[in-house]
């Protein structure tokens, strides 16, 4: 066989995955040390792994959320204009307009260790100590219903708080449409008419008008 | 004429304003070129354009090329109102200004969560760690050391068509279809990496995350990174662009684009998955009876015929018509696609012309004689594991419409008499 034949059948036999031989070991890259892979190591996980030590009440993050948070999320996470909503919501899942925080959504609070800390204040991320992450999250519990005022969360206390919603997740069941038969598919006469049911609403486009819909694309 | 903005943005002005120049129509943006600008008789036969008769720029003019100044309404838009800052927010692809299956680099559609991160590649590093006999830190210049592959890939948001679960809203596929793309990505195996770090026997998943201020960071299940993902450093064949990573990008295949993590400064290796905010706030799918689908990571097949659509009406008139579109799986390839001119009374197969790549773009094509009369267009994809792209409405039977996610219903467009296109569904 030709060197383009053979080619051609192996495009043809493994179409898809015709990747390089899986050649082992390149001996690329260095060693990274402990204290790099310290210093980037920032996730955390609901099991509470990559909690750092520290802790904070619901007072100490009342007073830094007003100072680093509030002017988009509003004095109590109520969210300003079109900044996003942090508390309440609770019991609106159902609903016409569901209200997804913290509080009414969020499975897991190591989600908002994990975030607050690698991603707000907005323009500013990792700017905040553990100490004070600890605090902001007190407080969102508190502004949530979820602890009283007198709360201090730690590392320690941290994987005992769960959040309501935790329980209302689901793996992916899709495919979970209609699975009709190809070779039947209905080609001709199909159906006896069609009518128009709904129409874009084009003055919906108008990025100026407040009150249009809050479908996300997010 | 309709090209006087620059704008990129839809503006109810410009809205009017479109909808002047073409006579009433409904088109969001602009119309093309060809659509409304009238023809200078000076150039037209039997007499000879300027262009025929002098010397055009020398080379160098542009040493990085640029499409020709007719085509400066060909741009990504957005639609303001959607996001509180540009730097949290998200353009669209101008699908119905395009043709064949690759997105050209400058309109692929941009989301960012914190901006467009500004990364030196010289500075830039890629850390390997968790779950691994040896935490590594790669240059990019190491990236680049290991064998490259080149794939062709579309990417979706899984928002895509996410404003029209509750019913047609935006005129124009460029909003409504318009956060895919579709590019030749060069890059390495992501395997190749992992294995140079050495995978624990209890590795599962692995969290990728962006070197952007928003640390996007995600779980992908280990078999899918080992299967076929990539770390990209190229699309079509140039530097990606620094709205899409630059210098380096997670390539997932056939999955949500929000894990296609951009500006990827780091890997860490885990046996359970990290529920990060962008899944579990964000991409989780919100059904009628107040369950969420979590890990909903597969784009399935879906297509929409970009022309005519209402951005690129119809302008002239009865006789030889081209309709197109595109067709695209996470699943495999497209294996068929069907179009209606008469709301779903009958269906005609299209041609897909061009490659037929798995988890790629695929082009369609029909062309039919029209009379002039109303349409009402749709088309309905199949592909190679033999699903069939669903109704609006049998997605909203099982999911209610307050998902936001995975929208890959048959859209459909309603030709006027005149030529004009406008989003509507029908019974
Ligand atoms: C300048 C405005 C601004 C400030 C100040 C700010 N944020 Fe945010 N916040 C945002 C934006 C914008 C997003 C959404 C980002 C995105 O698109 O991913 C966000 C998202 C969030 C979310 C996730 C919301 C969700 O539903 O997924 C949390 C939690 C949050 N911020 C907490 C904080 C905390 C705590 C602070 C203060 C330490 C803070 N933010 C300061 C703008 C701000």
């Amino acid at each position: 066989m030709s060197r383009f034949l053979k080619l051609a059948v192996a495009i043809l036999t493994c179409s898809v995955w015709a990747f390089p031989a899986d050649a082992g070991k390149f001996s690329l890259g260095r060693k990274a040390t402990t204290e790099e892979v310290k210093a980037w190591d920032i996730d955390v996980r609901p099991d509470g792994q990559g909690l750092p030590e520290g802790n904070g009440s619901v007072s100490e993050g009342e007073e830094l959320f007003q100072e680093r948070c509030a002017a988009c999320h509003g004095e109590f996470g109520e969210g300003i204009d079109r900044w996003p909503v942090l508390a309440g919501g609770q019991d609106s899942l159902k609903s016409e307009r569901p209200e997804k925080t913290i509080g009414s959504y969020w499975p897991y609070l190591s989600t908002a260790y994990d975030y607050i800390y690698r991603a707000m204040p907005f323009g500013d991320a990792q700017s905040l100590s553990t100490d004070e992450t600890y605090a902001i999250l007190a407080y969102l519990l508190h502004m949530n219903d979820l602890v009283d005022e007198k709360f201090e969360l730690n590392k320690s206390n941290f994987t005992s708080i769960r959040l309501p919603n935790e329980k209302n997740f689901v793996d992916d069941p899709r495919p979970d449409t209609p699975r009709p038969s190809i070779a039947k598919l209905c080609m001709k006469n199909c159906k006896a008419e069609a009518k128009i049911t709904k129409r874009a609403r084009i003055i919906d486009v108008t990025p100026t008008d407040k009150k249009n819909p809050t479908a996300g694309i997010d | 004429m309709v090209q006087s903005t620059n704008n990129s943005s839809v503006s109810r002005r410009d809205l009017l304003k479109a909808a002047a120049a073409s006579g009433g129509a409904l088109a969001a943006g602009s119309i093309s070129v060809s659509a409304a600008a009238e023809s200078n008789k000076e150039n037209l036969p039997p007499n000879v354009a300027d262009w025929s008769t002098s010397l055009g720029e020398g080379v160098d003019t542009n040493p990085y090329g640029k499409p020709s100044e007719f085509e400066k309404d060909v741009v990504r838009r957005s639609v303001r109102w959607l996001t509180a800052s540009t730097e949290s927010s998200v353009n669209f692809t101008p699908l119905h200004e395009l043709d064949g299956i690759i997105t050209p680099n400058g309109l692929c559609f941009e989301r960012h969560h914190s901006g467009v991160a500004e990364v030196n590649p010289t500075d830039h590093r890629l850390m390997i760690n968790g779950l691994v006999e040896k935490p590594l830190i790669f240059t990019m210049e190491d990236i680049m050391r290991f064998p490259r592959t080149n794939k062709i890939f579309f990417l979706e948001c899984a928002a895509n068509s996410g404003m029209e679960w509750r019913g047609a809203q935006l005129n124009g596929c460029q909003f409504t279809q318009g956060m895919i793309h579709c590019v030749q990505y060069t890059g390495v195996r992501l395997k190749y990496i992992l294995e140079e770090a050495g995978l624990k026997t209890n590795a599962k998943w692995l969290m990728p995350e962006g070197g952007d201020s928003a640390g996007m960071n995600r779980s992908v299940p280990l078999a899918k990174a080992l299967d076929d993902c990539l770390l990209a450093f190229k699309m079509n064949g140039e530097a990606l662009r620094p709205e899409q990573g630059y210098p380096l990008r997670l390539v997932v295949p056939g999955w949500e684009g929000n894990m296609w993590v951009k500006w990827l400064r780091r890997i860490e290796v885990g046996d359970m998955p990290w529920h990060t905010r962008e899944e579990t706030s964000k991409y989780t799918d919100l059904m009628e009876n107040g369950k969420s689908r979590r890990f909903t990571w597969v784009m399935d097949c879906k297509s929409v015929i970009t022309n005519p659509s209402p951005q690129a009406p119809i302008n002239h008139g009865k006789g030889h018509t081209v309709l197109t579109g595109l067709a695209w799986s996470g699943q495999g390839t497209v294996d068929r696609v069907d179009i209606t001119l008469d709301g779903g009374k009958n269906w005609h197969a299209a041609r897909i012309d061009g490659p037929r790549l798995p988890k790629a773009l695929h082009r369609f094509y029909y062309e039919f004689d029209w009379d002039g009369s109303p349409l009402l267009l749709q088309s309905r994809a199949v592909d190679s594991t033999g699903y069939v792209q669903p109704t609006k409405d049998e997605l909203r039977t099982v999911r209610g419409t307050n998902s936001i996610y995975h929208n890959n219903g048959i859209q459909t467009w309603h030709v006027l008499k005149n030529g004009e296109v406008e989003n509507v569904e029908i019974s």
